[in-house]
């Protein structure tokens, strides 16, 4: 049995109906508050205030369009998802529709009765962060108090309802060599699941990357950390890896491609091709409220700029990996080579390929790194900009 | 540590019952008219056989009754198709999306 390849036909098929072009998932990022301030957040630095979320019929509106353009499953994200007070009514016109429920949680603003409510409205899925399985550590890197000890609860509830558990730890420098713990906590805590996740670096992470970055013998040292346990475990935790590109020599495929599979919806409604898409420049991106989720998908500039491979110039263009990575993340290549159409530095072809890795180096050599600047919104500003 | 530090590997064997459990989800998508095995964070496209062989998976069928039933079906050596149900079963346990 194979697992689902976004959009495979894609490209091939004449555009018939929506559904056969469909994506398959949906990032639903229902707000951006957050107790925890981790300095890796994948949130854009500039982050949404609850006064301008959407309201929950508005979310809700969302879901049904998402289940009516062929979407199978929505991560319902943030920020902290639990922090709005009506995740329920959104959770339970999703699972009405039929789309499979995720929900990506710190966990600490949780509670056991808010938990059972949700699983009998149809929540499928708990996915919990950690940051360590070293309590002081966690609070070092979360800038929250006793976070640890609230995931272990609502990890145990996850369980008492018998529900699937995820167990999601972002790994760099400050955790990398706690990784059999944290392997061992996820078995402990009844996951079905772990996502050993390197700190992808954009947004705040890549604020913060002469902070977090792990050295490249830390990289391969986990990296074979993962493939023992992932043999020992097998039939009892599925793994899930995400490596650090600046060690890689081939980029991601990142969301699977460029408007192929997934599409992220901001808390105020503009809908994106991944989360981090705000920080490429000449991108136009609608909003749920002015446009249908499907006209989106399908026709919106945002998406098709970057979709399939005409875009590309060399070394992407005419690369036999051209529609496997998809010429890696237009993020990166935006953040590191000042032009979102260059080729992924993550990619050995990239003329900027040396110098980026050159920079992960240098960066997780030193002994003592920078502060973290932790992830906050930034105050008010008393007028409007020019 | 909790009971669940002692979780063990499961062994598909002929006498085993198979079954979804809650949170997996198979579904025909009318819309691009096949079926998906819905899991967390993951969707699985199943061919033809492994979708007869989870339509099976009740907690009732073993998995032996379960091949028994598609060597008829399809006119094959019931030995043959027990080896195949294994261990597409034993795949589809190592990766959650059955009990048994």
């Amino acid at each position: 049995m194979n697992e689902v390849a976004p959009m495979e036909q894609f490209s091939e098929k004449p555009l018939v109906e929506a559904c056969a072009r469909a994506p398959v998932g949906l990032l639903a990022e229902l707000t951006h508050r957050c107790p925890l301030q981790c300095p890796y957040c994948s949130n854009p630095l500039e982050l949404d205030r609850v006064n301008s979320e959407l309201t929950t019929a508005e979310w809700q509106d969302v879901m049904r369009q998402a289940a009516d353009l062929g979407i199978l499953q929505i991560h319902l994200s943030g920020g902290e998802p639990t922090v709005r007070k009506d995740l329920e009514d959104i959770v339970e016109v999703a699972a009405k529709v039929g789309l499979y429920t995720n929900l990506i949680t710190a966990g600490v603003t949780l509670t056991r009765d808010r938990l059972k409510r949700l699983k009998e409205l149809g929540l499928d899925h708990v996915q919990l962060s950690i940051q360590d399985v070293d309590e002081a550590n966690a609070e070092k890197i979360s800038a929250y108090k006793n976070g640890l000890a609230k995931k272990r609860e609502v990890g145990k509830w996850v369980r008492e309802f018998d529900m699937p558990l995820t167990i999601n730890a972002p790994i760099h420098r400050h955790n990398i060599e706690n990784l059999p713990n944290i392997i061992n906590f996820a078995v402990e805590m009844g996951a079905g699941r772990i996502e050993v996740a390197n700190i992808q670096y954009y947004a705040w992470a890549l604020k913060n990357r002469a902070s977090l970055m792990p050295t490249r013998a830390q990289v391969l040292k986990s990296a074979e950390i993962v493939e023992e346990a992932k043999e020992r475990l097998k039939g009892i935790m599925v793994f899930d890896f995400v490596v650090p590109d600046y060690y890689a020599k081939t980029p991601k495929p990142c969301m699977g491609g460029w408007g192929r599979g997934v599409m992220n919806v901001t808390p105020q409604g503009r809908v994106l091709p991944c989360h981090a898409a705000e920080s490429v420049p000449g991108l136009e991106f609608d909003n749920v409220k002015d446009r249908r989720l499907a006209d989106i998908w399908l026709h919106g500039q945002a998406f098709e700029k970057y979709r399939g491979t005409s875009w590309m110039k060399e070394p992407c263009r005419g690369c036999p990996r051209a529609e496997i990575d998809f010429g890696g993340c237009r993020c990166q290549a935006m953040a590191f080579t000042g032009d979102p159409t260059n080729t992924d530095p993550a990619c050995k072809l990239s003329p900027h390929h040396l110098a980026f890795v050159a920079a992960a180096e240098a960066e997780s050599g030193v002994a003592n790194p920078p502060a973290f600047v932790y992830r906050r919104m930034s105050p008010v500003k008393a007028t409007a900009a020019e | 540590m909790s009971g669940e530090a002692h979780r063990t590997r499961v062994i598909i064997a002929p006498a085993s019952k198979p079954a979804l459990p809650p949170h997996i989800k198979l579904r025909h998508d009318p819309g691009r008219g096949r079926w998906h095995v819905l899991a967390p964070e993951r969707v699985f496209e199943p061919d033809p056989i492994a979708i007869e062989i989870l339509k099976r998976c009740d907690g009732v069928n073993s998995v032996e009754q379960i091949a028994s039933e598609l060597a008829k079906e399809y006119n094959a050596p019931l030995q043959e198709i027990l080896a195949d149900t294994i261990s597409m079963l034993q795949e589809l346990s190592d990766k959650g999306v059955i009990r048994a």
